[in-house]
């Protein structure tokens, strides 16, 4: 539904987005994740059709976005980082306005408009003016504008910036029923919100990819061992050495609290059966065993520093190097 | 509705809800009525001298009393008062983000700029039709040649057309609506003097030159009620010089 390739945006000497290349399924939802300046909503304007790429290509829907912008712009709906209103109209007003705009036929308008209100939230301001609107009601409006003209493909850029936390829980499950109907990229920076309604997540770096994946692979794939908590009632003195005598134990790691610890061990190894006898025959009674996973917060972290700490630094972790970054840090 | 009209619909209300374009109206209808209005008691005082020379009721020219001093008035005053209804129609969308719907919405560049002139075209048109209370008003208790008096309204309505384009333009080349009306105001008062520099020049070539670009000798033959084909030409063919441009910096600021 929407093909990226080697995608370059250049403002004058600084490049905002390097060599991208990405394909998105009809049905996916991808999410843009990336700190400040990464490119995200820059790769969003190009296939907007906003901005032209300085090199590579853009398809969307089947058509260039170069070649056959009015055939992208027609099926496309397109949140902007700024909510693009005018501050002067009435909600009603200007949903009509920008559908008619976006082409459905006018008999359309009200029961389109009627609907769009009723997904975003926004019945109670509908006749109010845009500008004397709070942030959070201008943001809802800025998604009815997307959403408006039942488009195919949706590009949202932060969709739920500014809105209070039940109104984010509302649109994150109107993203999630859109989805499979409709292809939707979103940026964001909040990482549960991508694992939560997104199919695949794209990690950018200075305008490069780092790493894209479902969000549970991409945790998995940084991960270089297995690692489990382990909390028992009573801990005799030595009980963390004993712990890593058992075959197939790494490292065991103390933590803050004198009757849990941290164990880690080889990947793709379930101990916990092994663990839970060897602790039961020990006396300690078991209390806790849990497998820890890492968060996409940590992945994040760690691939998009992993550049700036060189390789067996204490902060990035070591040997195992996943994804695809390395053979772009090689090329 | 095409995304024209739609575009065309929205800018108007836009107008109508704004502040902007009742102050320039009521400065506009004002100023015209007060400039009227001061040529027609000129043109009375100048009757009683006239009866006190010669004793007797001489035949005024209205049209060249009155009228052809209002025109070149109004002339003016479109100068300073035109760019303040144009500033605000690309710089503000610039300015909110808003250019970003529209540029991502299923409409031409050339639709978004031609409906946008159209509605300040319309708008300004629709004051010019107000205007035309006074000469209502003077054929009432006087007479004057009407045809002079239409080639005068053609004038202003071409002089205006070409003046909101440069409008456009300049709103078109920045973020900021002061500048955008400061940029129109200067792109006008350039056009004018390049006038100026031509009649001292003469009948060289480069003097004919330059007073065929300005359009004080356009506007000053459809004033005095020459309705020439090769004036229109000047006025539409500048126009649509001027709006092309725009379309092309529109275009370009997608590039950077
Ligand atoms: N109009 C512009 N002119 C010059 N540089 C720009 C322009 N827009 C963006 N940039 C630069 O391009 C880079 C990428 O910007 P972009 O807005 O795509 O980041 P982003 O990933 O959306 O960031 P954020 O999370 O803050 O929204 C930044 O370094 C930014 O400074
Ligand atoms: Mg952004």
């Amino acid at each position: 539904m929407i093909t990226v390739q080697h995608v370059s945006k250049h403002y004058g000497r600084h490049t905002a987005v390097h060599d991208v290349t990405f394909h998105v399924r009809k049905g996916d939802v991808l999410a843009f994740l990336g700190p400040n300046g990464a490119g995200k909503t820059t790769t969003m304007r190009i296939l907007a059709c906003f901005m032209p790429p300085s090199d590579g290509t853009a398809h969307v829907a089947g058509f260039d976005c170069l070649e056959q912008p009015m055939e992208v712009k027609r099926r496309l709906g397109y949140l902007p980082e700024t909510p693009p209103l005018y501050q002067e109209l009435t909600v009603n007003e200007y949903l009509t306005f920008v559908g008619r705009l976006k082409g459905i036929t006018p008999s359309r308008v009200p029961s389109r408009k009627a609907q769009v209100i009723e997904q975003v939230g926004l019945g109670p301001v509908h006749h109010r003016v845009i500008g004397h609107l709070s942030k959070g009601y201008r943001q809802r409006v800025g998604l009815a504008q997307a959403l408006i003209h039942d488009p195919p493909v949706l590009i949202l850029d932060e969709p739920t910036v500014g809105l209070d936390p039940n109104q984010i829980r509302e649109i994150r499950s109107l993203i999630k029923s859109l989805s499979g109907s409709h292809t939707i990229i979103l940026s964001t920076h909040v990482l549960p919100e991508a694992t939560a309604i997104c199919t695949r997540v794209m990690i950018i770096h200075q305008g490069r990819i780092v790493a894209e994946d479902s969000p549970e692979r991409l945790s998995s794939r940084v991960r270089q061992s297995e690692k489990l908590s382990l909390t028992v009632k009573q801990p005799s003195a030595d009980w963390l050495d004993r712990l890593g005598t058992l075959p197939g134990i790494l490292n065991v790691f103390p933590t803050a609290q004198p009757d849990t610890c941290t164990i880690e061990c080889q990947l793709g190894q379930d101990l916990r059966d092994d663990l839970s006898r060897f602790v039961v025959s020990q006396g300690y009674g078991l209390l806790e065993l849990t497998p820890l996973s890492l968060s996409l917060e940590d992945v994040f972290l760690y691939l998009t520093q992993r550049e700036e700490f060189s390789e067996g630094s204490p902060t990035a972790p070591a040997q195992v190097t996943p994804s695809r970054a390395d053979e772009r840090a090689a090329t | 509705m095409t995304p024209f009209h739609t575009l065309l619909a929205k800018e108007l209300r836009c107008f109508f809800v704004s502040p902007v374009l009742y102050v320039v109206g009521t400065v506009f209808l004002f100023v015209s009525g007060f400039i009227a209005h001061l040529m027609v008691v000129n043109a009375g005082q100048q009757a009683l001298r006239l009866l006190q020379i010669q004793n007797t009721y001489a035949q005024l020219n209205l049209n060249e009393l009155v009228f052809r001093s209002l025109f070149y008035s109004l002339d003016f005053v479109l100068m300073f008062l035109l760019p303040i209804l144009t500033m605000r129609l690309f710089a503000e969308e610039r300015k909110l983000r808003t250019f970003e719907l529209l540029l991502t919405s299923p409409i031409g560049i050339n639709e978004i700029i031609s409906a946008k002139y159209m509605s300040v075209l319309l708008i300004y048109c629709g004051l010019l039709c107000l205007t035309a209370l006074t000469p209502v008003l003077l054929s009432l208790s006087g007479s004057f040649h009407w045809a002079p008096v239409v080639t005068g309204y053609v004038a202003l309505a071409l002089q205006g057309g070409l003046f909101l384009a440069c409008g456009v333009l300049a709103s078109a080349l920045t973020e900021n609506q002061v500048v955008a009306a400061f940029l129109s105001f200067g792109m006008i008062v350039v056009i004018w003097l390049i006038g100026g520099f031509g009649a001292l020049l003469g009948d060289s070539t480069i003097g004919t030159i330059f007073s065929y670009v300005s359009f004080t000798e356009h506007y000053d033959r459809l004033v005095r009620g020459l309705l020439d084909a090769k004036d229109v030409v000047y006025y539409v063919s500048g126009i649509v010089l001027t709006l092309f441009t725009a379309h092309r910096v529109v275009d370009s600021h997608r590039w950077h």
